[in-house]
């Protein structure tokens, strides 16, 4: 069963069909970079996979579950253009909060736990509106990783982040795709997607133009597949 | 079970949010004071009809000032796109939307609370013993208005003119439930008993709540994801 199955999606902003008989599908441990050029589609894409909009016509599936399934949900981890944490409340808080809202047995353990994962454990009681960015960056990727999800659905990660929240993000990354989880990224920044990719897929206004597995030419040359698929 | 530990888990972050910042209930208890001293200074509170309608003008200075409760409720989780994650988290729509419902109700009544000393004050009213009536009207009717407001802050949440939206699309959903909760609270204070002259008011409004309670707790995952 595929982590990831996208088959036949279409969304329309009014008339405007942002997405176009998308199709694809990711195996679990595959890391799915998804490429295009700034209102490609992208973006609307990973907000289908993660539930947050319903296509217009199609469907997406989660280890064959629809994403709004609360089976499903527990399963996806998502990091979006936001760090999606709460300035008024600590580290500690925001972490316990999203730990019992995803029932894990020992929130505190699990939040204390993952503080201690990202660098952030002598900060775990500072709220979070004196965080430097970096910091910030660091605790939202605690966030997504805090209830061991098997998809990672992850939109321009590495944008704006420090390099060492782009080190711990990669590492993480690194360790998710060695355990079997699944990743699924849009991104700009082709050669730190490319150094995880196993597969590529290319949004052109809002089609797929490729999707097939990344190859060590792609990985040497990432505007490659731009320059042979994409609109040049 | 596990729906209502999400409703507590995500009302108590919304107090503990609220109790650090104070930027909704400040706001609103200001207003709320506001609103009752200009009533006050409109209407001479030694006459027998500024006290027969004062009670309307105690609803009035609540769903006004209590917009400013519910304007921050679905807005706070924006700034760093909170909203996405609550939305992807196994949390139903439902238990989000009980979540903020009851710690919008205990931020009102909470406004409320501090606001009714000063309206007795400047009114001059008499509380004439219907106590137990009078606290359920006050819950009924600040359930009416968390319940509209929480709902259509959901729905106005990624609108641009939001703060303009929210009052605009409560009010004409709130005139019944207001309507109800003004006409109990001017017999309770006047010394009327609910009676058989009142008492569909009461039933009215008992009604509202539930109805609205319900439509919401169905809609609400629509709204938020479409």
């Amino acid at each position: 069963m595929s982590a990831v199955a996208v088959e036949g999606v279409w969304k329309f902003y009014g008339d405007y069909p942002a997405l176009r008989n998308v199709n694809f599908a990711v195996e679990p441990g595959s890391c799915l970079a998804l490429i295009g050029r700034n209102g490609a589609g992208k973006t609307t894409l990973l907000r289908i996979v993660a539930g947050f909009s319903r296509p217009g016509k199609g469907e997406v599936k989660i280890f064959g579950l629809p994403p709004r399934d609360t089976q499903a949900r527990q399963r996806i981890g998502f990091i979006g253009h936001g760090i999606s944490v709460y300035d008024e409340l600590s580290a500690l808080e925001n972490l316990v909060l999203y730990a019992r809202l995803y029932a894990l047995e020992d929130p505190r353990r699990a939040a204390l736990e993952w503080l201690e994962r990202t660098g952030l454990e002598r900060s775990a009681n500072g709220l979070v509106r004196e965080f430097s960015r970096g910091m910030r960056q660091r605790l939202a990727v605690a966030r997504a990783f805090l209830h061991d999800p098997r998809v990672l659905l992850l939109d321009e990660p590495f944008t704006a982040l420090d390099d060492r929240a782009i080190a711990v993000l990669q590492r993480l990354l690194r360790e998710a795709l060695a355990a079997g989880k699944t990743v699924v990224m849009s991104t700009h920044q082709l050669r730190e997607a490319m150094e995880l990719a196993t597969h590529v897929t290319l949004i052109n206004r809002g089609q797929v133009a490729f999707h097939g597995e990344a190859t060590p030419e792609m990985a040497a040359d990432p505007s490659l597949i731009y320059a042979r698929y994409g609109e040049g | 079970m596990r729906f209502f530990r999400d409703v507590w888990v995500i009302a108590l972050k919304d107090l503990r949010a609220e109790v650090r910042t104070k930027e909704a209930v400040n706001g609103s208890l200001a207003f709320a004071l506001v609103i009752l001293l200009i009533f006050s200074f409109a209407f001479d509170a030694q006459e027998d009809t500024t006290r027969e309608i004062s009670g309307g003008l105690l609803w009035i200075a609540f769903a006004f000032a209590g917009t400013l409760i519910l304007n921050r409720s679905f807005a706070r989780e924006i700034p760093n796109d909170c909203l996405d994650a609550l939305i992807a988290s196994p949390v139903s729509g439902a238990a989000l939307f009980l979540g903020k419902a009851i710690a919008n109700y205990v931020l009102l009544l909470g406004m409320e609370l501090v606001s009714l000393p000063v309206f007795s004050v400047f009114y001059n009213v008499r509380w004439m013993g219907q106590y137990g009536w009078l606290a359920l009207v006050f819950l009924l009717g600040t359930w009416a208005i968390t319940v509209i407001g929480t709902m259509t802050s959901a729905l106005t949440v990624n609108i641009r003119l939001r703060e303009v939206m929210l009052p605009m699309l409560t009010y004409p959903i709130l005139v019944p439930a207001l309507l109800g909760a003004m006409q109990l609270s001017m017999q309770l204070m006047a010394g009327n008993p609910i009676g058989p002259d009142n008492v569909s008011w009461l039933k009215m409004l008992i009604g509202f709540d539930v109805i609205y309670t319900a439509v919401s707790l169905v809609l609400v995952e629509t709204v938020l994801v479409g």
